[in-house]
């Protein structure tokens, strides 16, 4: 198999893992605010979603060791391509006009990345760990709203809130470049994909920042 | 010494099968215990190394460049001619040697000629195998056109960008070589003299630009590919390093330097601006097939050219010629236009330039097929001169493009030293007095690709068990002559920079020994140039030190021979007494202002013999025969 | 017009670089940016000095030679030309204009303004080429190949090697002139025989040479004075997943 580990060292063998782990989040993040829009139906409606989803807690287990090896892959290959990428690169320029030749979001990766990793910590740390520990049956609804590691706490909610921006424009060059790392970004296809990006460039992360307004500064629902 | 050229008997079409039956072969297992250097890496030096390589000799191969893709060979826009006959418009090879003999005005070989048109379609064939994307058509065979005003479509092309597309096919058969160790490549490497053991050339010494360490290299063989001199003008459109050293070192030890008078002054190259200028820029003649030439009827007459009516210009060119008009060829459009602004009618700042006015064209084909056909041309010239040729006429003047002369090679392209090749635009070979378009990349790649395989063998044949050694003091002597110029130069630590001699020296060239010749302006030049050489070698000034990088140290050396050339330039101007092709001598004209040949007294070749410093150069003369065509007089009426 | 040049000096690859500052008088707008360096060096010769080392050769946008970063962007700021064909009627007068290398680890800087770039030459020892002989080939109408695929193969081949891609890359990636190459040879039937060892042998030195790889962000694209599209990138990965899936 010395043609996988070949494929995997190469430059574009590292973009493609990033290109198909990255993907995948995406459609991830699909289902993730999926479930969290039910936040909208009250706090019934919430927790009974959640008890549901653990009736299932096998399956679950699995979905989470794969998105964790998912998430390992894109945050491991991330930090290598950065690293490798940096020792690629001689002394700074004195002068250095990017913006004219190339957009924010894409010379921003490693950063937002990076805040969206001490995002995803943080949001394991709290409400996931809060959710495995929670045996009261059905108070989910109020860590999610709760003063302590829930929206209620501001700094919480500005962080979430942040974060959803830095996803935005992560996402803003991540999903299209996927397709330029798989060679499919200049066909018939191009402007199809270039449309799809928006729905996660720009709607899933207003949609997550609109629960935090919503929970977190509006008051939410009762 | 008799000039042998040794030209291969029997009928014309047979000469070059008959000679490659007859050459004597290296046999494949002996092939790589020779070494040859090849110094230069453009097109002839980049097909001449990777084809010797393919065929197991070891190559040494030698560039000033930081790699072979830079060659100014680069630099070719039109295109590169053969005689496939693919439109069906009644090409043959003949008529691709007859168009290159008479182009040349009859003052090249015709069996040369001949076998470069033969060649002509194999170097296609190989550059298509190699990748090349030549332009074709919607059927997805290749496309042709007519270029430089000859009577057929023969000239295949790369958009405008032919030179590159062969050169980097070249750099790509080169590289393949490089990879598996049969060339061993030098980048930034200039050589700065020939080596010879008996009288045959057997080395080279180079300096290394980075370092500045001199260093000597040994072969069985040495190939010059190393350009033409148009740069000892100061102001051509060759690239800014092009030069004469490799060249003139191996005249100076020995080899004769053939017809260096002889240049070709291309007619459309953007004006000069000012007195900083660099270097010439050249567009495609391609622009004549559209534009239209034309000066003020007025002399002196500075308006701008909107305000200037139809019946006060004058369209000189299809005036005097109502045939071909403004397709005239290249030296003649040229020496036209100096005319012109000789008499007062140039226009723009300096008066040094004449208009190419695309207004008709536009009108007749609508903007948009002119930006197709000539966009990239018109952005250049914009770019550079900051006015749209789409509003103003372009103002074009001639500038020096390409040398016909070089070092005299026989027919197996080796020079009067044994041992001693020559390729490429370094030689004299097959452009007579003329060259046509599209036919430069087309000489280099045949020598480089088909003749140099071929005929090297026969020399090296003989040469089997030959060990060279750069232990040989012939190289530590060479070596010790090499250095102790270099420290010269540096040491004379003058009040004037190498460019502004250069240019005192291009001036000097430009006024009399360009265009238009005559003997009291040559017989100045060769009393001036002298001078000049002596006012180098006491006021030069060189910053810096031999042993680093240092590019004026480089330029230097290179003017010091492009001063001994200039002289040699104008003692073989003022001995032809006729004018031909791209040499013009006013005393010989017609009552026409046409060009005189005379066949009676110069149908030779002038190869010139270095005889020492001071002495001036020894005149050799192969004379040229003629069997398969009749001389005749250009007339383009 | 007059300009202040803050240019970085070098001695040589070991030693430390600074920027010098020096003023130059009397430009006109016609000048060409190497011509105004001309002058300045002329000057630099005549006080004595040592003058500034730059690339450059053919000085009409083909060669590939010339390269500088000029005030924060590669070959200056206007698209689709190389640094020779840079004007001074571009600057403003007064301005002051930054002058730097080629930086990217691949490029060690040579003297001054002039870096290696000899690791692209290796990238093409690899596999730039197609592997036949000279002699021996069929006739070049042999195969037809369709117009517009030989079109889109002449954009790739149009690449000059220059660097301005590598150099304007924040992660001094090689991929637009990689892609340029196994692009153009892609498109062609020429390139299919050797295409699959190609673009691996080719990608893989390019990782040995130490460019960065590929964030897309299309820098490279904007810079390159031939203006070669990403497009090639995206075939030449295309290529490369294919060669590895096959």
């Amino acid at each position: 198999m010395s043609w996988v580990t070949t494929f995997l060292n190469s430059s574009i063998g590292k973009k493609t893992i990033m290109a198909i782990t990255g993907l995948l989040l995406c459609l991830y993040l699909v289902i993730h605010l999926a479930g969290n829009l039910t936040l909208f139906g009250g706090a019934d409606f919430f927790n009974s979603y959640v008890l549901r989803l653990s009736a299932f807690k096998p399956l679950v287990r699995i979905i989470e060791a794969v998105l964790l090896l998912i998430f390992g892959g894109h945050i491991f290959n991330g930090l290598r391509l950065s690293i490798e990428n940096r020792k690629a690169t001689d002394k700074k320029y004195q002068s250095n006009r990017a913006q004219e030749n190339s957009s924010f979001s894409s010379k921003t990766m490693t950063i937002t990345g990076s805040v969206l990793l001490v995002f995803l910590i943080t949001h394991l740390a709290t409400v996931w760990y809060s959710f495995q520990i929670e045996h009261s049956g059905g108070e989910f609804f109020k860590i999610i709203i709760g003063p302590v590691v829930g929206l209620g706490n501001l700094s919480v909610a500005v962080l979430y809130g942040v974060a959803m921006v830095f996803l935005g424009f992560h996402l803003h060059h991540g999903f299209q470049s996927a397709f330029q790392t798989f060679g499919i970004r200049y066909n018939r296809y191009g402007r199809l994909i270039e449309i799809i990006s928006i729905l996660f460039w720009f709607i899933i992360p207003a949609g997550f920042l609109w629960i935090v307004v919503y929970f977190g500064f509006l008051g939410g629902v009762k | 010494m008799i000039l042998n050229s040794q030209i291969p008997g029997g009928p014309l079409a047979e000469k070059w099968t008959k000679h490659k039956f007859d050459l004597k072969l290296v046999n494949p297992s002996n092939k790589r215990k020779y070494d040859i250097i090849v110094v230069g890496t453009g097109l002839a030096g980049a097909s001449a190394s990777a084809s010797l390589a393919e065929l197991g000799y070891n190559v040494q191969a030698f560039s000033y460049h930081e790699s072979p893709r830079r060659a100014h060979s680069i630099a070719a826009q039109g295109g590169i001619n053969a005689a496939k006959n693919y439109p069906n418009d009644g090409d043959s090879i003949f008529r691709l040697f007859y168009d290159t003999i008479k182009g040349g005005d009859y003052r090249s070989r015709e069996a040369n000629v001949y076998r470069l048109a033969e060649i002509s379609n194999n170097i296609i064939d190989q550059c298509v195998a190699q990748g090349i994307p030549f332009a074709r058509e919607y059927g997805g065979l290749l496309d042709n056109r007519s270029f430089g005003g000859a009577q057929v479509s023969r000239t295949f092309y790369a958009r405008g960008q032919t030179g590159q597309q062969l050169l980097l096919g070249a750099y790509s058969a080169l590289v393949r070589q490089m990879k598996t160790g049969k060339v061993k490549f030098h980048p930034r490497h200039e050589m700065l003299d020939l080596v010879l053991i008996d009288g045959e050339a057997k080395g080279i010494v180079t300096r290394n630009l980075i370092t500045g360490e001199i260093q000597s290299h040994a072969a069985n063989a040495v190939v010059l590919a190393t350009g033409g001199y148009g740069n000892a003008f100061f102001l051509s459109t060759n690239a800014m390093a092009s030069n004469v050293t490799a060249a003139w070192r191996a005249h100076k030890k020995g080899a004769f330097f053939a017809n260096p008078c002889i240049t070709q002054i291309h007619p459309t190259c953007i004006p000069v601006a000012s007195s900083h200028q660099s270097k010439l820029t050249l567009m495609s003649e391609s622009l004549r097939n559209d534009g239209r030439v034309w000066v003020p009827k007025k002399m002196g007459d500075k308006r701008h050219p909107s305000e200037i009516s139809e019946d006060e210009r004058d369209y000189y060119l299809e005036r005097l010629y109502p045939s071909f008009g403004n397709l005239v060829p290249r030296d003649v459009a040229s020496r036209r236009a100096k005319e012109m602004c000789d008499r007062g009618h140039g226009v723009g700042e300096t008066g040094l330039a004449v208009f190419l006015d695309f207004a008709d064209a536009i009108a007749r084909m609508g903007k948009d097929t002119v930006t197709q056909k000539y966009g990239n041309l018109f952005d250049m010239y914009k770019q550079i001169t900051g006015e749209n040729p789409y509003e103003t006429p372009m103002r074009i003047y001639p500038a020096v493009h390409y040398t016909m002369g070089g070092l005299w090679v026989d027919y197996n392209l080796m020079s009067t030293t044994p041992g001693l090749y020559i390729l490429g635009e370094a030689n004299f070979s097959d452009h007579g007095a003329n060259r046509l378009g599209a036919s430069a990349l087309m000489q280099g790649l045949a020598d480089g690709y088909f003749v140099i395989p071929y005929t090297i063998g026969d020399y090296l044949s003989g040469k089997l068990g030959e060990s060279i050694s750069t232990e040989h003091r012939a190289f530590a002597e060479t070596e010790s002559d090499v250095k102790s110029r270099i420290d010269t130069l540096i040491s004379v630590n003058g009040n004037r920079t190498v460019d502004d001699i250069h240019k005192e020296l291009g001036l000097i060239l430009w006024e009399n020994v360009g265009m238009a010749k005559n003997k009291a302006g040559l017989e100045k030049a060769i009393e001036s140039i002298p001078k000049l050489q002596n006012e180098f070698w006491n006021n030069v000034k060189i910053t810096g030190t031999a042993d680093e990088l240092n590019p004026e140290l480089e330029k230097a050396g290179r003017l010091a021979d492009f001063l001994e050339l200039g002289e040699l330039m104008a003692r073989d101007a003022l001995n032809r007494e006729e004018s031909c092709g791209g040499h013009f001598r006013e005393e010989h004209q017609t009552e026409e202002n046409e060009a005189r040949r005379n066949d009676e007294e110069f149908s030779y070749v002038a190869a010139w013999e270095y005889k020492g410093k001071g002495n001036p150069a020894k005149l050799h003369k192969e004379e040229l025969v003629f069997e398969n065509v009749a001389l005749t007089t250009r007339s383009y009426k | 017009m007059r300009v202040m040049l803050k240019v970085w000096r070098q001695n040589n690859s070991k030693s430390q670089g600074v920027f010098e500052m020096y003023p130059v008088k009397n430009i006109s707008g016609d000048m060409s940016f190497f011509e105004m360096m001309d002058m300045l060096n002329d000057r630099l010769v005549l006080d004595g000095k040592t003058p500034i080392a730059f690339d450059h050769d053919c000085r009409e946008g083909i060669c590939g030679t010339c390269g500088l970063f000029i005030n924060g962007r590669t070959h200056g700021s206007l698209r689709g030309i190389t640094t020779c064909q840079l004007h001074m009627r571009s600057f403003k007068d007064g301005e002051t204009i930054v002058v730097e290398p080629w930086r990217a680890k691949a490029f060690p800087v040579i003297k001054d303004l002039i870096v290696d770039r000899s690791s692209f030459d290796r990238i093409m020892e690899a596999g730039g080429y197609v592997s036949i002989k000279t002699g021996g080939t069929p006739d070049a109408n042999a195969i037809p190949i369709p117009k517009i695929n030989v079109d889109e193969a002449m954009d790739a081949a149009s690449c000059i090697g220059c660097g301005a891609c590598v150099a304007t890359c924040k992660n001094s990636s090689a991929m637009l002139f990689v892609g340029a190459k196994v692009s153009q040879y892609a498109l062609l039937p020429q390139g299919q025989p050797e295409a699959r060892e190609r673009v691996l042998n080719m990608v893989a030195v390019m990782d040995e040479e130490g460019f960065g790889s590929c964030t897309n962000t299309g820098a490279c694209e904007v810079e390159c004075p031939k203006e070669i599209s990403l497009e090639h990138i995206a075939r030449m990965n295309r290529e490369f997943l294919k060669a590895n899936i096959s």
